[in-house]
């Protein structure tokens, strides 16, 4: 980084600190903070999606798919999300490559599951074995971002479904009553309303995702605790900065990272909380009104 | 192997009694299921004591944090902030590179007339280290919700207690407290079911599984990875998990049915989920 830092063994004091924190791997590091907030980007739409589509399920008018809709709302109580967020990879994984060799070799005589080895032929390999290693970290991250998705929209659905059934009933009658049909009244008049009482129970789940994304880790992605790890373990003198065990340093860089990361959110929620409920019929909206008269 | 012999060799595996190699060829479901109940011991033994021990320390800062008294309220407001705004995941991690920072020799600890040496070794095994942790942070969650309880009992219980003429510590014990567990019972239920999800995350962030002694989760994965079939193992772990959810919301329910004794029928409240989950 600085012209001073081609011989770090002559170096002393702060232009060590320096040279240290702006080497190679600390710009990784640094980076792999980009990583967990692009996590978070992609996986908060994604939860949201799934959660709509859950919500929508729980609440169908078809059996079978309400069924489905509540097994998956409910499946996120009973069971630890660190679970999920093992399995979910490996069963997606291992489910993708199983079509792709039903897709791509159709002829193969031996069975998948050999013993604890499970064998697909190399062309349904995904990613292929050829391909360069930046795909392979992609797809794995993509895997991870998948089962974020699939937990957090488990929980979104519950949100979601119980700000559908606060949206008041007398709203739906007067759109029955105008001649709308059930799609129409859906999308016209429940989905606007419906999102001032599904904001509390969001904000929280936004909270709940930030503090998720350390588990990037488990599920091998090189994150800011893979980092925080690799970086602060003792370094010998064979090492061009060697030090002793920093990591508690590192992660209590990690702990206010995460602290000032939900705290700026618990700003930023608690200003949109107080613009949607302005001239809202809600108590909020009404202490509103009283402090502006 | 039967399937008897296998669950006197592996049903308290998890505490180091029995067999001590775990099985590595020819894993059989009665093995998965055996051993993975094993490690269960060890997620209620987290669970149980997290909760008992935070359920005090909660009822402390929740009352620390509705004091007038600044310097009492700041500490239990930070203390709040602290384990409710960062990851427990982060959290374990910073506890055991703390503890594995404590020298090996011990803390000498002097006493004026006599010199101890306080040990510190069993603070980086997970049965101490991650209970600290997990204890903490229960009580940070808890006295959040014990603190919200505390500010929405009704004034009129307060002016009846007063007019009584019940003070201190009698109006504490006989009024404010049981309101304020009556009103917060819903809510903590929620939190002790995730509290038990929560000390899944023990051996997979910094505590070593000293002689593959682990919890449900982790002896799960080792199948998963053993087996390269995650479809037997984890399934198994939900099952053993929906049970214990269940059995937790029936102890508590029981709890919520006596706490709320005295009032009428319709107005009791029932224990509803709302999703507070993840630390």
């Amino acid at each position: 980084m600085f012209s001073y830092c081609s011989d770090p063994s002559s170096l002393e004091g702060f232009s060590w600190l320096a040279c240290y924190l702006t080497n190679g791997k600390h710009m990784a590091f640094y980076g792999s903070f980009g990583v967990v907030m692009v996590l978070l980007l992609i996986t908060a739409p994604a939860a949201l999606a799934f959660g709509f589509g859950g919500a929508i399920a729980a609440r169908s008018a078809f059996l079978p798919l309400r069924w489905f809709g509540k097994a998956y709302t409910s499946m996120v109580r009973g069971i630890p999300d660190i679970a999920f967020f093992l399995f979910v990879p490996f069963a997606l994984d291992q489910g993708i490559e199983w079509l792709r060799h039903k897709a791509k070799c159709p002829d193969w005589e031996e069975p998948i599951r050999q013993g604890s080895d499970f064998v697909v032929c190399s062309v349904a390999k995904m990613p292929l074995s050829s391909s360069p290693q930046w795909v392979h970290e992609t797809y794995g991250f993509f895997l991870a971002v998948l089962a974020f998705a699939i937990v957090f929209g488990a929980f979104a659905a519950n949100v979601l479904f119980g700000a559908m059934k606060a949206v008041p009933r007398a709203q739906m009658e007067t759109a029955e009553a105008y001649g709308m049909t059930d799609r129409q009244a859906f999308w016209r008049i429940l989905v606007p309303q419906m999102w001032v009482y599904a904001l509390p129970g969001l904000s929280n789940l936004w909270m709940i995702l930030i503090k998720a994304t350390p588990l990037l880790f488990l599920l091998g992605v090189e994150d800011i605790v893979y980092w925080a790890r690799e970086l602060g373990g003792a370094k010998t003198s064979i090492f061009a900065y060697p030090h002793p065990d920093w990591r508690l340093y590192y992660f209590l860089g990690l702990l206010v990272f995460y602290l000032g990361l939900t705290k700026l959110s618990e700003m930023v929620l608690s200003r949109l909380t107080y613009r949607l409920s302005h001239g809202q019929a809600t108590m909020a909206g009404d202490a509103q009104r009283k402090a502006a008269a | 192997m039967s399937c008897l012999q296998t669950i006197q060799d592996y049903a308290l595996r998890s505490i180091g009694i029995g067999e001590r190699l775990l099985p590595r060829t020819d894993f059989t479901l009665c093995e998965q299921v055996t051993l993975i109940g094993s490690g269960l011991i060890w997620n209620v033994y987290f669970g149980a004591l997290a909760l008992l021990f935070g359920f005090f320390l909660a009822t402390a800062v929740a009352l620390a944090k509705a004091s007038p008294v600044w310097a009492i309220r700041k500490p239990a407001e930070w203390f709040i902030f602290l384990f409710r705004g960062s990851p427990l995941f982060i959290q374990f991690f910073l506890a055991y590179e703390t503890f594995v920072l404590l020298p090996k020799s011990g803390i000498e600890l002097n006493l004026g007339f006599i010199e101890i040496t306080a040990a510190t070794s069993w603070l980086t095994r997970a049965w101490a280290g991650a209970l600290i942790v997990l204890f903490l942070n229960t009580a940070a969650y808890t006295g959040e919700i014990f603190y919200g309880a505390l500010r929405s009992i009704p004034r009129g219980d307060i002016e009846a207690a007063d007019a009584y003429g019940m003070t201190g510590l009698t109006k504490f014990r006989r009024v404010i407290w049981p309101t304020m567990l009556r009103l917060a019972w819903p809510a903590y239920t929620n939190e002790a079911i995730f509290l038990f999800h929560a000390t899944t995350l023990v051996y997979f962030s910094g505590f070593p599984a000293w002689k593959q002694k682990g919890d449900a989760l982790y002896y799960a994965s080792y199948f998963a990875d053993k087996t390269f079939n995650p479809f037997i193992p984890y399934p198994i772990v939900a099952g053993y998990f929906i049970l214990l959810t269940l059995v937790i919301i029936s102890l508590f329910g029981l709890i919520n049915r006596r706490l709320n004794r005295h009032l009428p029928q319709a107005t009791r409240s029932r224990i509803r989920f709302k999703p507070q989950v993840i630390r």
